[in-house]
């Protein structure tokens, strides 16, 4: 084995966002901090690559953001979408500590830019990033390399040797080659399990197989599993991801952001048998985004199928693959591999419940609905009957997994009750701390920084 | 125009198009975003607003080895490289010239045997400072009919362009708008303000928007300089050589140092910048044209200095046949994306106000 020298002070495992804001942290801390990312670079930086805003809570106009967004509404906001299901002590600092982030993120290279064309609805909550998550990753780099933090890429973190209640060493494969580092301090930052679907299956089931992965191939779970199998504290539920509805014809990984389909409250959705199986129109799209990756799931062959018609095309963003289109609903079957006479039935007696059309507003919950018909269609119910016709297929695109180390308010790591005395994490990694279930659009980026930064200062503490 | 370029450059237009990341960068992506689909229209004005700042590369989480292999900078410089030989008056040597360095200095050599054999064969009939090398009427002669002539053929090709991409009737209120983003050069700051990310992979800076800066209000002073002199010359009857508290001198040699300076600063950050999110080919064009009127600054420079030499009427044949290779080239070169900027900043005026 070989030693890496000289010896750090703190380990921060991670290259995305929550590991950057840790080492950031602790190197301004005065720690001598080496970040081991196991992605090459190209593709460094995880999920948090993909991401494109942060929640932010404020009192009044901050940076990009309008008016306010206080620290109850934010609360409420995170209450309802996890249905109570939050720690609310941690809730409460990563929400109050959102607000100073802002700041010290544009002081560390972040640079934000107005809500995108289309985002309308989070223009008062969340802060884009100029760029996107991959400008945030560069900027951070940039920045810890100014501070000196070494950065050491395609460097896998295999084991951390726990003996009684403090992390002995780390060790890594790096070039073929495993290495081992003792460091003072070290930072868990390496994301869920999601890329590894032989763990999604076996909590899942075998259906997880057919799953598409929407961020990055490098988030296995791999120091997780390590840790929780050392007896470190867990958190989250351990059969649950998040998952959203996404472009069928998306890669396997790292799809990202322009595989989401925003059409379905225009549509009908058929399995693969040509049988609805689902309200498409239940409520706005954004709320009911995360619902349909699990709809999707239970489906035969975990594959669902939108289909529109003319005069719904362009209501909605344009994704990154064109609609498979036909001028008749039996070809466009044929082209989608869908029974033809099963589809046009299921169509013919979709158009048949739909009544006045009269009221229909593409961006409010308008009561166009159906009558007599399961699943009843209850928003935007308009026929299909305008040629051309166009599909898209649908499958579930995991965001993240919720099972995660549990840490306290100072983002350390336990076994039992007692603290292991130099691991901290932050990030994904721990976000099941804070939310039990569902998710609320920016809240991962706000997790990482706020849990990031303050892994970065305790462990810088301990260190010196 | 090439329609593999074309449509390599919707296909990444697309892609941008769902994902909206890059906003914030310029002025080219409010553009995409107010289409859902791109004609081939479009997509050359959409090229011509780019400045090839590369944010957009950089920043870009499908660059390769993502199979969707984003490189927006490269589509769109491909996209407008090619527009500019596309719309040129006459096509052809638009072709010979944008993307080679070696035949800009071939028309460069030949600019300098032209008037060596002109002030050989016309000897000059008495006159001052220059004019005992070459007579004014000669010199007028050969650089009227080069002046006028870009200017026709530049004419041509910005209307050209103004069809393909389906602007409407100019207005003065679109006019003012395009030229106001062109004059602080808005988008080369990067949206941030913080830059461009040209000579070192992802680090912002402003490099290549002083050197642009340099070069460009270089270029209109010595423009001025000529311009006045003319003036002085046929109006208020006052021949050259001018003193150096003079309006031609002081506009002359305050441009040529800071043409000079702007030239050798973009060459160098050209010669960091990643050819590979440029237009494919080009980088040898780009830099011929550079080093082109990097020269004409320097030599009107040397003239200046050593005007009083023997060394003279070799420096005057060096920079006047630069000058009117510069001249010359000017719509067939790189120095035409001026012109096709300024429309594209009109024409997006336009557009945003419908
Ligand atoms: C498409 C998409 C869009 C999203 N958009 C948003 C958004 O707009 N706003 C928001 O708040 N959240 C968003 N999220 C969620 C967000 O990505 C995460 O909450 C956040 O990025 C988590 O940051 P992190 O640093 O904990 O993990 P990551 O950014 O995933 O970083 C984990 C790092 O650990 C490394 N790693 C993994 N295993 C090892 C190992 N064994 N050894 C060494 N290194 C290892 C990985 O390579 C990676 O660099 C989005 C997610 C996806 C997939
Ligand atoms: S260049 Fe990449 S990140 Fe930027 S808008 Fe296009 S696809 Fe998105
Ligand atoms: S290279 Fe710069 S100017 Fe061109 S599209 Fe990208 S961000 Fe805009």
């Amino acid at each position: 084995m070989k030693t890496v020298s000289p010896q750090p002070d703190i380990a921060v495992i991670g290259g995305g966002n929550a590991a950057l804001c840790a080492a950031i942290a602790a190197a301004e801390a005065g720690a001598r901090v080496v970040i081991l990312e196991t992605a090459p670079k190209p593709y460094r930086g995880g999920n948090s690559r993909h991401t494109r805003n942060f929640r932010c809570m404020h009192r009044g106009p901050l940076g990009p953001l309008t008016d306010s967004y206080t620290e109850e509404e934010y609360l409420a906001d995170l209450m309802k979408v996890t249905g109570s299901k939050t720690d609310e002590g941690l809730a409460r600092l990563a929400i109050r500590s959102s607000e100073a982030c802002l700041p010290w993120m544009e002081a560390h290279g972040v640079r934000f830019q107005p809500s995108l064309s289309g985002t309308l609805s989070l223009a008062r909550t969340n802060a884009f990033f100029l760029g996107g998550g991959k400008g945030l990753v560069n900027a951070y780099y940039r920045t810890a390399e100014a501070l000196g933090v070494q950065v050491e890429y395609e460097a896998a973190v295999t084991h951390l040797e726990i003996d009684d209640d403090r992390v002995t060493h780390i060790e890594y494969t790096q070039t073929g080659e495993t290495r081992r580092i003792n460091p003072k301090s070290v930072v868990v930052a390496s994301g869920g399990f999601q890329a590894d679907t032989d763990w999604l299956a076996r909590a899942w089931g075998p259906a997880a197989k057919n799953f598409l992965i929407r961020g990055t191939p490098y988030n296995r779970g791999i120091v997780l599993a390590d840790l929780l199998g050392q007896g470190v504290e867990q958190v989250g539920d351990p059969t649950q991801c998040h998952a959203v509805a996404i472009d069928g014809r998306a890669p396997k990984f790292d799809g990202g952001i322009v595989t989401r389909l925003d059409c379905v409250p225009f549509s009908i959705v058929v399995n693969k048998n040509g049988e609805r199986f689902y309200d498409e129109g239940e409520d706005v799209w954004p709320k009911r985004y995360a619902i349909w990756g699990r709809l999707v799931a239970a489906q035969p062959d975990q594959v669902g199928y939108v289909i529109i018609d003319a005069k719904s095309l362009e209501l909605f963003m344009p994704s990154v693959f064109p609609p498979i289109k036909s001028e008749t609903l039996e070809g466009l079957a044929v082209e989608m591999g869908l029974p033809p006479a099963a589809l046009t039935k299921t169509v013919a007696e979709f158009n048949a419940a739909c009544g006045d059309t009269s009221g229909f507003h593409p961006t409010e919950l308008d009561g166009v609905s159906t009558t007599g018909i399961t699943p009843p269609k209850t928003n935007w119910a308009r026929p299909i009957t305008d040629p051309p016709f166009y599909g898209y297929s649908l499958r579930t695109g995991v965001t993240f997994t919720y099972l995660g180390l549990k840490v306290d308010a100072r983002a350390q790591c336990s076994i039992g009750d007692r603290p292991v005395s130099n691991l901290w994490a932050a990030g994904e990694t721990m976000a099941g701390s804070i939310l039990g279930q569902g998710y609320l659009a920016g809240f991962g980026m706000t997790i990482g920084t706020v849990f990031g930064r303050i892994a970065g200062k305790e462990a810088a503490a301990h260190a010196n | 125009m090439q329609t593999e370029f074309l449509e390599e450059a919707r296909r990444q237009a697309e892609i941008c198009n769902a994902c909206r990341y890059c906003e914030g960068y310029c002025s080219v992506f409010p553009a995409l975003h107010a289409e859902r689909a791109f004609s081939d229209g479009d997509l050359t004005q959409l090229a011509n607003l780019c400045h090839n700042c590369r944010g957009c590369y950089y920043a870009c989480q499908y660059t390769a080895p993502h199979e969707f292999a984003l490189n927006l900078p490269q589509a769109l410089a491909n996209v407008r490289q090619d527009s500019w030989e596309e719309f040129a008056f006459p096509r052809a040597a638009a072709h010979v010239f944008q993307k080679s360095g070696l035949r800009i200095a071939l028309a460069t050599v030949l600019g300098f045997a032209l008037l060596i054999l002109a002030m050989r064969a016309i000897a000059s009939a008495g006159g001052n400072g220059f004019y005992a090398v070459m007579a004014h009427n000669t010199m007028v002669a050969i650089f009227l009919p080069a002046f006028l002539f870009p200017l026709l053929s530049i004419a041509i090709s910005l209307r050209r362009y103004w069809r393909a991409v389906g602007a409407g009737p100019l207005r003065i209120s679109d006019l003012r708008a395009g030229f106001a983003a062109a004059a602080n050069m808005r988008d080369l700051k990067g949206g941030h303000g913080d830059g461009c990310n040209f000579e070192d992979e992802d680090r912002f800076s402003h490099a290549r928007r002083f050197a642009h800066q340099a070069v460009m209000y270089g270029f209109l002073l010595c423009f001025a300089a000529t311009s006045v002199a003319t003036l002085m010359h046929y109006v208020l009857g006052m021949s050259a050589p001018y003193p150096f508290w003079s309006l031609p001198k002081l506009f002359g040699v305050s441009g040529g140092v800071l043409l000079s300076l702007g030239c050798i600063e973009m060459i160098r950050l050209k010669l960091k910048a990643d050819p590979k999110l440029g237009a494919s080919g080009a980088t040898s064009g780009e830099l011929g044209f550079v080093a082109l009127l990097g020269f004409v600054s320097l030599s009107g420079l040397a003239l200046y200095a050593l005007g009083q030499t023997v060394l003279m009427p070799s420096l005057l044949a060096l920079h006047l046949g630069a000058v009117l290779a510069f001249f010359l080239l000017t719509p067939f070169s790189k120095m035409v994306h001026g012109f096709y900027r300024l429309a594209a900043l009109v024409a997006d005026a336009q557009k945003k106000k419908g």
